[in-house]
């Protein structure tokens, strides 16, 4: 099944063109670089399972990130976890609670459960920074025993960002596979119609939920690995919401509900956003042509980058899902 | 326990203004189903609006309330224009996410004027003093200042023809534009409104508090907060759930750190939608 379909194909090769690259003359800078591409890609593909594919909308998808990172860098830090398991569990961890938190507020239907998501992140913030355990607002720091398992943190760096790409990998897969499960649509048809989907027989409630807490796990994942690279978390950067809503920006950009749109959308920006970032110019903009670049694409080309293409060559859309 | 009491009078007096900024909320979700996400950025220009104008003429801050909403009126036409006139008949994900944008915009270029630092607004009235609790002369102008913009809203959409109008697109789109009434001018007066209100009670919270250009987003839970304690389309219940929302939290101020606060708002706000979809105060029928 997924092995005929060629996005499968294309997703491992993009994964091992982005392991090759910067391993291949030791490029550190471009390591640095595409390590954020491919958070970028995690973040907005898991988000893409509840815009694109649900129809709802989750301002505060940078959470689950944060909230993983959290989880990791505590059992690492604290408890001296090796990265891997902590990483896993800290997935696991924000899933769960991902899914009771899905329980309560996917009763709400379309807008409010966007606003809830407002709350969701602010709320998660204001705990987290009044939270002993976790250093309040000063947040935890990465001690240097914590690389000494994985060889030293040259080495462990490595690791991480390999562990990285092999979840941006696992995240497009995923997009793939629920699309053309049954699962998916089931999803698709609570997007389409809730109403008309309940009638037949759509657990819409639990789809929901199940689908809020899948979307939480491989960014949680991300979280940990990405804030044991950085050796620091804070609840600010932790949960960064001009982060979580450049996340809509990249998913609308590419194509929302598609899985390769998802992906390209987040390329693109992220790329554009390192840019603008880094032009002494424009750094300082870099918010307003998100903003105006989200505004031009629901306006002209609601479909994104990858509808557009679907519309001038309606045969792409058995390829390029 | 008259501690208590001090400090629950406080939040009545900022709940008046809390209420004031939800109903501009309200006021546009109940007319055009449309969720103001540029709203936290309109009570940010409402503050920094205040803070200029202050600034460049000294003027009584509450006669100052008089250009912001003038501007506010101008700027959330403009908003309209820009990012809700056509999106009015599609999905609500899109009107959703092009006011988003909007409110991005904003925020990046209120940024790059202002930075990310706080402002204040330095003029202060004599207080109240009684007994040991000093209730500040700001709280109680900006509460009344509330309160009479709010009545001035009620006469506007109850006492008026275009006020009566904007309540027949509210109620029922099509049949008002069967009986003649412009919809599509009616929508824009009524967004203007709401961001006017946005901007003149982000005006007033500059005279309380210090605040940066990104302080509209706290304002921005709250006002949901209050709307759907409200009820939709109910601009004058959400005043009254703004002065219950300001009790709360001076009821709970002198317990607890300020910064637990946005928890309980939201933990009220996901109950209150869970219990009564339609509001505490909501009619049967949205």
């Amino acid at each position: 099944m997924m092995l005929r379909r060629p996005l499968f194909w294309l997703i491992l090769l993009l994964a091992a063109v982005f392991a090759w690259l910067p391993k291949h003359g030791n490029n550190v800078a471009l390591r640095e670089d595409l390590i954020l591409v491919a958070v970028a890609i995690i973040l907005t593909s898991n988000l893409n399972l509840m815009i694109g594919y649900t129809g709802y909308v989750n301002f505060g998808h940078i959470v689950f990130y944060g909230l993983g990172g959290y989880v990791g860098l505590y059992l690492m830090t604290v408890r001296s976890w090796h990265l891997i398991p902590a990483a896993l569990t800290a997935g696991v961890a924000v899933s769960v609670l991902a899914l009771l938190f899905g329980l309560g507020i996917l009763r709400l239907r379309g807008a409010y459960f966007a606003l809830a998501t407002i709350g969701v992140l602010e709320a998660v913030q204001a705990f987290v920074s009044n939270f002993e355990s976790w250093g309040r607002s000063t947040g935890m720091y990465v001690s240097f025993e914590s690389y000494v398992p994985m060889g030293g943190p040259k080495h462990a760096l490595w690791l991480t960002y390999f562990l990285i790409i092999g979840v941006m990998a696992l995240s497009l897969m995923l997009s793939l596979g629920i699309r053309r499960s049954k699962f998916g649509l089931g999803l698709f048809a609570i997007r389409e119609d809730e109403d008309a989907a309940i009638v037949l027989g759509v657990n819409a409630t639990l789809y929901k939920a199940i689908i809020y807490s899948v979307s939480a796990f491989l960014p949680a994942v991300a979280g940990a690995l990405m804030f044991f690279k950085n050796g620091m978390i804070d609840p600010s950067i932790a949960f960064e919401y001009m982060l979580s809503l450049e996340g809509i920006v990249m998913l609308m950009l590419g194509g929302q509900g598609t899985v390769a749109g998802s992906a390209l959308g987040a390329g693109l920006y992220e790329r554009l956003r390192s840019y603008l970032l880094t032009s002494p110019r424009l750094s300082a903009f870099h918010l307003v042509i998100a903003g105006a670049l989200l505004l031009l694409v629901i306006r002209l080309a609601p479909g994104g980058l990858i509808g557009w293409l679907h519309r001038l060559v309606p045969r792409s859309r058995e390829v390029i899902e | 326990m008259s501690g208590i009491l001090a400090s629950m009078i406080d939040g009545l007096l900022i709940g008046s203004v809390y209420g004031l900024a939800a109903m501009g909320l309200s006021l546009i979700w109940g007319v055009m189903d449309v969720i103001n996400l540029t709203h936290g950025a309109m009570i940010a220009l409402g503050m920094f609006g205040m803070y200029l104008l202050f600034g460049a003429s000294a003027a009584n801050p509450y006669l100052l309330l008089i250009p912001v909403i003038a501007a506010g009126l101008v700027l959330g036409m403009i908003v309209y224009w820009l990012s809700v006139s056509w999106v009015i008949d599609r999905p609500q994900l899109m009107s959703l996410l092009s006011t988003f944008a909007v409110n991005m915009m904003v925020i990046g270029i209120g940024t790059a004027i202002w930075s990310t630092s706080p402002y204040n607004v330095n003029f202060s009235l004599p207080g109240i003093t009684v007994g040991a609790y000093t209730f500040t002369g700001n709280h109680i102008a900006a509460a009344i200042s509330a309160v009479v913009i709010a009545l001035l809203l009620e006469l506007f959409l109850y006492r008026t023809r275009a006020g009566k109008a904007i309540r027949a697109v509210a109620d029922n789109r099509d049949a008002a534009e069967l009986m003649g009434i412009s919809s599509t001018q009616v929508l824009m007066v009524a967004f203007a409104i709401g961001i006017a209100l946005a901007a003149a009670s982000g005006a007033l919270v500059s005279t309380l508090f210090p605040f940066t250009i990104l302080s509209g987003a706290s304002y921005q839970l709250k006002s949901f907060v209050v709307t759907v304690l409200a009820g939709l389309g109910k601009p004058f219940g959400a005043l009254v759930a703004g002065v219950l929302l300001g009790l709360l939290e001076g009821a709970v101020s002198p317990f607890i750190a300020v910064s637990w606060i946005p928890l309980i708002e939201f933990g009220l706000f996901v109950v209150v939608l869970i219990l009564f979809p339609r509001g505490i105060f909501g009619r049967a029928t949205a």
